[in-house]
């Protein structure tokens, strides 16, 4: 694949990812993702691949499910241990919504 | 005798017999990392005290001639990626630095059973992402063999200890050669085992269809004494199978007259150093030499395996380091380090909307095709086997600012995970001076074959050199 990877490309991945990069990574991200997926597709795109089922993995287990029955967890003390900013037994998020 | 240098069926005999006692082993142990740890930084952090009460308590059991396992008393590495209830865990991130688990992994509350003293937590690429251990937010990692020089990774620090006798055996994790190739750097056996094998529960997770938990030990023995430990179904893994756990030990065999063994001419192609070919082309010489009949196999899709490897792995690291959002656990997502925001970044782009299709889902298929010749392959062949590494231990700094270099590192190692399969390295002799690893792959739960294979090698042509440090 010949197509370049472009910076406002590489931002917007970013904001995807909700990665703070500097400027300067970002520069570089560019020019690395560019080269990596360029690697890459250069090698893949020789193959065949019509009527070939995708890999996710390779174990073949689906739908492993288990009774549906309560089991002892972490306490709550265990669960919020290592939170940074937590309220009466809770995590303490960010609002999501306005205030108006 | 030195006890630091004992391996684990030594340690363990001598532990049984009454020679010693566990707490006499540990501190040898602890003695050789006050002496050696500051040339390695093998270790993020030394358990001193929970090894003493293990050690203590080992020791009232073999007092009464009891013990749990062949483990009972023996002082072990985990890498530091593996969560230990109320023992700090980093996977060698910033963003963990202060993270005490509230929850153990599976595979260490065996280990506990087992009768296991913890010497530390080693050190590793940062989330398991690298091939050199430098990726490490708080140190690099030193290779025994020679101080320069990278000790492989991303279990470098697992690899190092037990090479440098500063843990009789360690665990270590692998996702594209991270037990393999470390263990080749380091002239110690390193297993990968099926994906399956293992719990990978309180692993903490790089890339879910990839990674695997494993033994790194002295000799291929102690591998599969450890194998049996670790091994089995288990109800918080939904990816382990239940599948029975044979006695490993049981293959241990030094005959493999009429084994078929599989080399495939991709595994001597370009990219792989002379000297590690002819390390290994001797190597295989000397199966045959043993009775074993060589076949010569191609693998072409495993030309592929690397690209289809940097889009699946990112794909999945993107997605499970999604979870790091400085809520819950851990710090803001500004403290990961470059390599693992360059996967982040490679993941996301690949799995975004638009490129989805011609990136991870066309990896993914590719993925099917490696998968199929190897299993064409295993209808011909007993074991498939080559070099672990295409290249000798690389000098530290020599590949971190060129990331296409350094993944190129992984490059025959990255197959047998992309199919799942086991495959061990074992030192096969030395090249200026540095190790060179023999890697041996099987079929699905074939971990047996390796065990057989790597064995006879071992007690035939034993592998006697030791790092001078």
């Amino acid at each position: 694949m010949k197509r370049k990877i472009t910076l406002t490309e590489v931002e917007h991945v970013a904001s995807l990812a909700n990665l703070p990069l500097t400027p300067s990574e970002i520069k570089k991200f560019t020019e690395q993702l560019s080269e990596v997926i360029e690697y890459n597709m250069t090698l893949l795109q020789k193959v065949k691949t019509e009527k070939v089922e995708p890999t996710a993995h390779v174990t073949g287990a689906t739908n492993v499910l288990r009774p549906d029955e309560a089991e002892p967890g972490l306490t709550t003390s265990e669960a919020l241990q290592n939170t940074k900013e937590k309220y009466n037994e809770f995590f303490k998020v960010k609002a999501i919504f306005d205030q108006d | 005798m030195e006890l630091a240098k004992l391996t684990l069926k030594q340690a363990y005999q001598g532990l049984k017999s009454r020679k010693f006692s566990s707490r006499q082993l540990t501190e040898a142990v602890f003695a050789r990392v006050r002496t050696c740890e500051p040339k390695i930084d093998a270790y993020l952090l030394l358990t001193e005290k929970v090894a003493s009460e293990q050690a203590e308590k080992a020791d009232e059991l073999l007092g009464v001639r009891q013990t749990l396992s062949p483990l009972t008393g023996v002082p072990a590495a985990i890498k530091d990626i593996i969560v230990t209830k109320g023992i700090r865990t980093t996977a060698a991130s910033r963003i963990l630095e202060d993270f005490i688990p509230p929850y153990s992994a599976t595979v260490f509350e065996k280990l506990e059973k087992a009768g296991v003293v913890m010497v530390g937590k080693t050190n590793l690429d940062e989330f398991a992402c690298g091939a050199s251990t430098e990726n490490s937010a708080y140190k690099v990692t030193k290779n025994p063999w020679d101080l320069s020089r990278v000790p492989g990774g991303s279990s470098g620090g697992s690899a190092a200890a037990v090479a440098a006798d500063m843990a009789i055996y360690a665990l270590g994790s692998d996702t594209g050669g991270s037990i393999r190739q470390p263990a080749s750097f380091c002239g110690v056996v390193g297993l990968k085992p099926t994906y399956g094998r293992v719990s990978r529960y309180g692993l903490i997770a790089m890339a879910s269809s990839l990674d695997q938990i494993g033994p790194i030990t002295k000799t291929v023995e102690d591998a599969a004494v450890v194998l049996n430990q670790i091994a089995g179904y288990d109800p918080h893994d939904s990816t382990s199978v239940n599948k029975e756990v044979p006695d490993y030990t049981s293959f241990l065999k030094t005959e493999i007259k009429g084994l078929k063994i599989g080399v495939p001419k991709e595994f001597f192609g370009e990219g792989v150093a002379a000297e590690v070919a002819e390390a290994v082309k001797k190597a295989i010489k000397k199966l045959e030499d043993l009775g074993a009949k060589l076949i010569e196999i191609s693998l072409p899709r495993t030309k592929e395996a690397i690209a289809v490897y940097y889009l699946i792995m990112p794909s999945e690291v993107s997605a499970n380091l999604a979870r790091y959002d400085g809520i819950r656990f851990g710090g803001s997502r500004d403290k990961f380090g470059s390599e693992i925001k360059r996967r982040i970044m490679l993941g996301t782009y690949a799995l975004s909307s638009g490129y989805y299709d011609a990136y991870y889902l066309k990896a993914a298929k590719v993925r099917t095709l490696l998968y199929q010749e190897f299993q064409e392959a295993f209808k011909k062949v007993d074991v498939i086997v080559g070099p672990t590494s295409p290249v000798l231990p690389f000098k530290i700094g020599e590949r971190t600012e060129d990331p296409l270099q350094m993944y190129l590192a992984d490059i025959l190692t990255v197959p047998v995970n992309l199919a799942g399969l086991p495959g061990m390295s074992i030192p096969c002799g030395l090249a200026n001076n540095l190790p060179v690893g023999l890697q041996i792959t099987a079929d699905h739960w074939q971990e047996g074959k390796i065990f057989n294979v790597a064995y006879a090698y071992e007690q035939n042509f034993p592998f006697t050199e030791k790092p001078k440090l």
